[in-house]
């Protein structure tokens, strides 16, 4: 799988509150909590973003709550992937379980905003068509590649 | 070979097929499947889960008795929308039996609902559509937050994946001075370590001023463990937890065994990833500055900062002895004229408790509000939220950007000893200089 799109940049610990906050979690519409993405910490981020978009973040992102809203919402305004230093536990699993595509990379430092990224996600490279460099990545453990090729957890238990 | 107690209880619960695979240890790192005793949902995550479980065509849940539904955060239902999302969970709880759904009036707080209805005992596999579930590691479970889609799958067949992660072993020696307690030892351990210090690590707390706390203390500590990025908190259980155990299962015929209980520990010569040991005897009281839980510092350094509201409850700090506490340092007195001081209960039973004791009392007395059980605050939900440049200093868990409301407001996290004394001065106080 091929993604290709333009870097919006954020920093440590991008929490879920940050991501979408508390009081949109009275629906489970995905468009519409996208409408709220990033509203706290970048007011008017879901209008800047155009399909197939990355967010590159730095350690820890997603910490805090559980809300599988969260990564519903970053799909719901167009985000297509999620590159960041590290990803915490539970934005992990449910990145994992929606099928949210995200990697790990120590490379991120070296990506900018507004750069224009093409990632294969199989392969785990991550291209920089900005500044001409790859960066590689650990591709996922056997048991997660079956979950994320079944297009989440949902599918995963259906086809068993 | 030798195991931590976070590992055995994941090893014990394994599924068949990774043990038909020829596997007998679990490893740090590894991927496995296993069977819980216990599936968690609320007002927020469990509609998002049913609307899931729904989609994928199952119409039969699991075992009704291991399912446990709690409206609690935006409940009693603070607005149209979050009626609806109660009601998805209340019409999915009837229409497939499930006895462990708690309408308001015996509904509270979650973590602190599920112990104190003996829904979870040690060495039990827990897991709950809420990042605080790690509350329960107090009481000798594995217990960790997973999101709506862990949920729905667990209603189908009971089981969960669940990437094995390595211990952190945290060692606290001395004695913990006046005023000092859970609440403390957990804020200066996030602030040593930062808030990914445990990142998908189990945190193990040990030592001699863990085996003096009461369990009140130890849920409080648990419960954080996700503000380091743990995927739990856990304590061995000893005889504090025994009687815990004994006391509410009484009214509801839970048998916990000793010789279970005495296997539930971790092996001396276990593998940690670290180990942290500290004397906390000088420790003072510790509080939290914007915008994350690790940004800590004791009481002393933060004395000149003013605020707006100070909230006492959540499922970190909404427990008995939490509001005793917070009256011992308010009766008699009156809250900073201007201050809103707002107290919530975690559950009715402490609700009660409160009442009966005089302490429901002593709060409306100083000046402040006795609410019925929510998380409302907590995460910016309903019954007090913060509007711009507003300061509140909470004993909830989490001070993020925006978390209690306006973008531009601030949180500051404290113990309840803090909070209480701090809404008598108006600014963060330490407990001495008022009692």
């Amino acid at each position: 799988m091929i993604i290709k799109g333009k870097v919006h940049k954020f920093s440590d610990n991008i929490n879920t509150d940050d991501i979408i906050a508390a009081k949109y979690l009275v629906t489970t519409d995905e468009k519409e909590l996208g409408k709220h993405c990033m509203e706290n910490i970048a007011p008017g981020f879901s209008q800047k973003v155009n399909k197939g978009d990355i967010i590159v973040a730095g350690r820890n992102f997603g910490c805090g709550s559980s809300r599988e809203h969260a990564p519903r919402a970053l799909k719901g305004c167009g985000i297509a992937a999620v590159i960041a230093r590290s990803f915490a536990g539970i934005f992990f699993r449910n990145a994992i379980n929606i099928g949210l595509p995200f990697l790990e990379s120590s490379d991120v430092d070296k990506i900018n905003d507004g750069d224009s990224l093409e990632i294969d996600l199989s392969r785990g490279i991550i291209k920089n068509l900005s500044t001409n460099q790859e960066h590689r990545t650990q591709p996922f453990p056997q048991f997660l590649q079956e979950i994320i090729e079944q297009d989440g957890l949902m599918n995963w238990i259906r086809k068993r | 070979m030798p195991y931590t107690i976070a590992e055995k209880i994941l090893m014990a619960h394994a599924g068949r097929a990774y043990r038909q695979a020829g596997k007998k240890d679990i490893k740090p790192g590894e991927f496995i499947e296993a069977k819980i005793d216990l599936a968690l949902g609320n007002d927020i995550t469990a509609p998002l889960a049913i609307e899931e479980f729904k989609k994928a065509g199952f119409k039969k849940v699991f075992d009704k008795k291991k399912i446990v539904l709690v409206p609690d955060h935006f409940a009693p239902a603070k607005d149209l929308k979050s009626a609806n999302q109660c009601r998805i969970l209340a019409e999915f709880a009837r229409e497939h039996k499930i006895a462990n759904y708690f309408e308001v009036g015996c509904m509270g707080i979650e973590h602190v609902l599920l112990p104190e209805k003996g829904l979870v005992l040690p060495g039990d596999l827990v897991i709950g559509a809420d990042s605080h579930t790690c509350t329960y590691g107090a009481l000798g479970s594995f217990a960790t937050g997973v999101g709506s889609t862990d949920l729905a799958r667990a209603f189908i067949d009971g089981k969960c994946w669940f990437k094995v992660g390595s211990t952190i072993k945290f060692i606290y020696q001395g004695k913990l001075n006046k005023w000092v307690g859970g609440k403390d030892l957990i804020l200066y351990t996030i602030g040593n370590i930062g808030v990914d210090g445990a990142l998908y690590k189990v945190m193990e707390f040990s030592g001699g001023v863990i085996r003096h706390l009461v369990m009140d203390d130890r849920f409080t500590m648990c419960n954080m463990a996700i503000e380091a990025g743990a995927i739990t908190g856990i304590i061995e259980p000893d005889e504090v937890t025994l009687n815990y155990v004994s006391e509410v299962s009484k009214c509801q015929s839970v048998k916990v065994s000793r010789k279970k209980m005495a296997q539930l520990k971790s092996d001396k010569d276990a593998c940690y990833e670290r180990t942290y040991e500290w004397d906390i005897s000088d420790l003072e009281p510790q509080v939290a500055s914007p915008h994350l839980p690790s940004n800590v510092k004791p009481v002393s350094k933060l004395k000149e900062i003013g605020i707006d509201q100070v909230v006492i409850g959540s499922c970190t700090n909404g427990r008995i002895s939490d509001l005793r506490i917070a009256a011992k340092i308010l009766k008699g007195k009156k809250i900073k004229p201007g201050l809103r001081l707002i107290v919530i209960p975690a559950t009715q039973k402490i609700y009660l408790e409160a009442v009966r004791e005089g302490l429901a009392e002593i709060f409306v007395k100083a000046g402040g509000v006795f609410s019925t059980p929510t998380c409302g605050p907590c995460l910016g939900g309903h019954m007090g939220i913060l509007t711009e440049g507003e300061v509140c200093l909470a004993t909830t868990n989490r001070n993020f950007i925006g978390r209690m409301g306006h973008p531009k407001s601030f949180v500051y996290l404290s113990s309840p000893a803090v909070a209480a004394a701090s809404a008598i001065t108006g600014r963060i106080t330490h407990p001495d200089e008022v009692i």
